[in-house]
């Protein structure tokens, strides 16, 4: 039996509070599925699992506040057999079926004839095959659809909502779940303790970003608005290529030692309407083709604005990437998000007067900053570092 | 098949007097039909069908039997072999048990036996179903038994059109087709055209079209299908009713079609639950239109009891409309 605990998401996150199951005992998780959804100080994160296997038992009841590490429920691991049960597979137990509980009628209201079917009921997300036959010939994720159907299967007529959805995304209401005023608490403890504790020293360097401004160009020329790449998909696959080469960027300074990561998962600060800020991960950022990148921004600006994040973005960025777009100013010089060990900003493009080849001519240029832990890097491997990122801005045909 | 009913009057009618037209049209139309059973002479038909018909037909084509239906249904074979088209009674699906040998060995297989030398064109009616407070030995909804012999075609005429179509057409067949009358359903009344014949016997029938859920039922049960439908369209559930008229062959493509458009389907079969007609519905649409469902497949059987004789109990045990309408509604995740 496995405990699944309060995560931490964050060096600052203390508690948190239980504010849905998305299982219930019996059903069967795989990793990464998501099981509950907690509300923190950074608004509501669907937590996953890690831990694949059968809920067993659910310890904390919506709208408790834990303490990070409680116990919230007991997952049997696959291959755990039920006590007194020889035999591998885990049998599908047969619980209180989910039917609606049927009030007391006084008459002999009939009731659906108890099927055999309950027996493989809790198995997994009930998806009809309609559903997932659709879902499947329209690429729409699953995990995303809330079922209509008995007993909260997905069907056909939800899938189909959703591809409405998908096509014409609603006006974003406001997140049930978003509370402003904590994340801005979180933010402060966050930065307080960045400040306190991380020796940041600075770096800018200004790059000609022309190259990649006629390459965008001309790919977005192909493309429909919704596929277009903007040059902060380049920047940032720019840093997370760089990030690859000079490890001392990426990674986590912890109990006064700094502990390399070994992938790449670049946080991408978003703001939200209203002063909110959060930076979740994209993960693998460096293995990403440029146009899968640009999608899984544009998800997570989606969902981060939405209140939807997931535990694993929250906690799983290696480096922090803020980039101002086009609305900002030119340089920002960002401070670092504990325990990570640099930030990298990118200012607005800006038209400048530029020497080629002992011309002046005009070209667009970004200055990209750096912020960094002066107890894991030095200025001279943070200035390779901007460099590499530089230089990396020249090819975007090869990013 | 269904004639035209222009130039014709409309008359009300039993499904007892449709039965009874349809046999009298098809022996005074071919003079090798003749009918044969128990009481169905002097008697006038336990059910009363063939009321009348002794007297008006004589006793060379309405021949009353001994009680012995392995004998008759026997000799009706022999004389189907022989040439004749004969229409043996059975009182009932419970007597057709002492006939089985003959319908199940013999009837169903001759044509293969004789290397298709001599087949059985041979029609056998019964009454089916509960209802009568007949208690547990004539009770019985066998038909779904019957539909799972090779060899045999297995009818299940619900309307008064098919009442009074169905025999000419299955007398028509090279081979023998059992017609399976559900008790309930005799003292049915209705319009029928004057000149109402025979109908085809090879397609399901939709009885009412919705786009929620398809309702797939034969024989008696297709009223309370109906009436069910017309419960649910009430509360905004459009339930498409098919009747399968014939449960040998099944009219694979009318139930595919409309649980693809639909996407959920509750049979409805008075037979009992297990090795049911109504399993064998639900795994052919497993087979055929698994991808395009969106809820469980439901089933509306007789619980797995001897049909009680009480009234009450028997009533609980057969499907009633609204089974019907809570196996719709757990099909929907409705509450």
């Amino acid at each position: 039996m496995v405990e699944f605990r309060m995560p931490s998401l964050g060096s600052d996150m203390e508690a948190g509070t239980l504010v849905e199951w998305l299982v219930k005992p019996g059903d069967l998780v795989k990793r990464g599925d998501i099981v509950a959804v907690i509300e923190t100080q950074k608004g509501a994160i669907e937590i996953e699992t890690f831990q694949p296997g059968q809920i067993e038992q659910i310890l904390v009841n919506p709208h408790s506040k834990v303490p990070v590490g409680t116990p919230l429920a007991l997952i049997r691991a696959e291959r755990e057999a039920k006590p007194g049960a020889p035999g591998a597979a885990p049998p599908p137990t047969a619980p209180t079926p989910p039917a609606a509980p049927v009030p007391p009628s006084p008459a002999r209201a009939p009731v659906a004839p108890p099927s055999p079917r309950v027996l493989g009921a809790a198995v997994r997300a009930r998806v009809s095959p309609a559903a997932r036959r659709l879902a499947e010939e329209r690429g729409i994720d699953l995990s995303m659809v809330t079922g209509s159907g008995p007993a909260g299967a997905i069907t056909y007529a939800d899938v189909e909502r959703r591809l409405g959805e998908a096509v014409a995304p609603p006006e974003r209401k406001r997140p049930l779940w978003l509370d402003l005023d904590a994340m801005r608490t979180a933010i402060a403890a966050a930065m307080e303790r960045s400040k306190r504790e991380i020796p940041h020293y600075y770096l800018e360097h200004q790059v000609d970003v022309t190259a990649c401004e006629q390459w965008l160009t001309q790919k977005n020329a192909m493309l429909p608005p919704d596929n277009r790449v903007l040059i902060g998909a380049l920047a940032i696959k720019a840093a997370a290529l760089a990030a690859r080469r000079f490890p001392a960027f990426n990674g986590f300074y912890r109990d006064n030692k700094f502990e390399p990561a070994q992938a790449v998962h670049i946080g991408v600060a978003i703001a939200i309407r209203g002063g909110g800020l959060a930076a979740p991960a994209l993960h693998d950022a460096d293995q990403l083709s440029l146009d899968e990148l640009m999608s899984q921004m544009r998800d997570l600006v989606q969902r981060t604005r939405a209140g939807r994040i997931r535990s694993s973005e929250i906690s799983d960025p290696t480096l922090t990437v803020s980039s101002l777009g086009t609305r900002g100013v030119e340089a920002l010089y960002g401070i670092i998000y504990p325990p990570q060990v640099a930030i990298i900003g990118f200012g607005k493009t800006v038209a400048r007067p530029w020497v080629i080849d002992g011309a002046i001519g005009p070209r667009s240029v970004i200055t990209v900053t750096l912020s960094a832990d002066h107890r894991v890097s030095d200025g001279h491997a943070g200035a390779l570092f901007l460099a590499e990122i530089g230089k990396l801005l020249q090819e975007p045909s090869k990013l | 098949m269904q004639q035209a009913t222009t130039q014709s009057g409309i008359i009300d009618t039993s499904y007892r007097e449709a039965v009874r037209e349809a046999i009298r049209d098809a022996i005074k139309r071919d003079e090798r039909v003749f009918l044969m059973g128990e009481d169905i002479g002097r008697y006038g038909g336990c059910y009363a069908v063939t009321k009348g018909l002794l007297a008006e037909l004589g006793p060379e084509r309405i021949r009353d039997t001994p009680l012995s239906e392995s004998g008759f249904t026997g000799a009706g074979i022999g004389a189907a072999m022989a040439g004749m088209r004969p229409i043996v009674e059975l009182m009932t699906v419970n007597f057709s048990l002492l006939a089985l040998d003959q319908i199940l060995n013999t009837a169903a297989t001759v044509r293969h036996m004789s290397g298709n030398q001599c087949g059985v064109p041979l029609v056998i009616r019964m009454a089916t179903g509960a209802g009568r407070q007949l208690a547990a030995q004539h009770s019985h909804s066998l038909e779904g038994w019957y539909a799972h012999i090779p060899g045999l075609k297995v009818l299940t005429p619900a309307t008064l059109e098919d009442a009074r179509g169905m025999l000419w057409t299955a007398l028509e067949d090279p081979d023998p087709v059992l017609i399976f009358e559900n008790v309930m359903l005799y003292n049915m009344t209705g319009k029928l055209a004057t000149d109402a014949g025979p109908v085809g016997i090879d397609k399901a029938a939709v009885r009412r079209t919705g786009r929620d859920i398809s309702l797939i039922t034969y024989g008696g049960s297709l009223w309370k299908t109906i009436e069910a439908a017309t419960a649910l369209a009430a509360q905004g559930i459009e339930a498409e009713v098919i009747d399968l008229r014939s449960l040998r062959p099944l009219d694979d493509a009318t139930i595919m079609t409309s649980v693809t458009k639909t996407r959920r389907a509750v049979i409805v079969d008075e037979g009992w639950r297990s090795g049911s007609l109504a399993a064998e519905v639900g795994m052919r649409i497993v087979e055929q239109a698994f991808w395009a469902l969106d809820a469980p497949i439901g089933r509306v059987c007789s619980e797995e009891v001897p049909i009680p004789y009480p009234s009450h109990l028997e009533s609980a045990a057969i499907p009633q409309t609204p089974k019907i309408v809570a196996a719709v509604k757990a099909a929907l995740g409705r509450p």
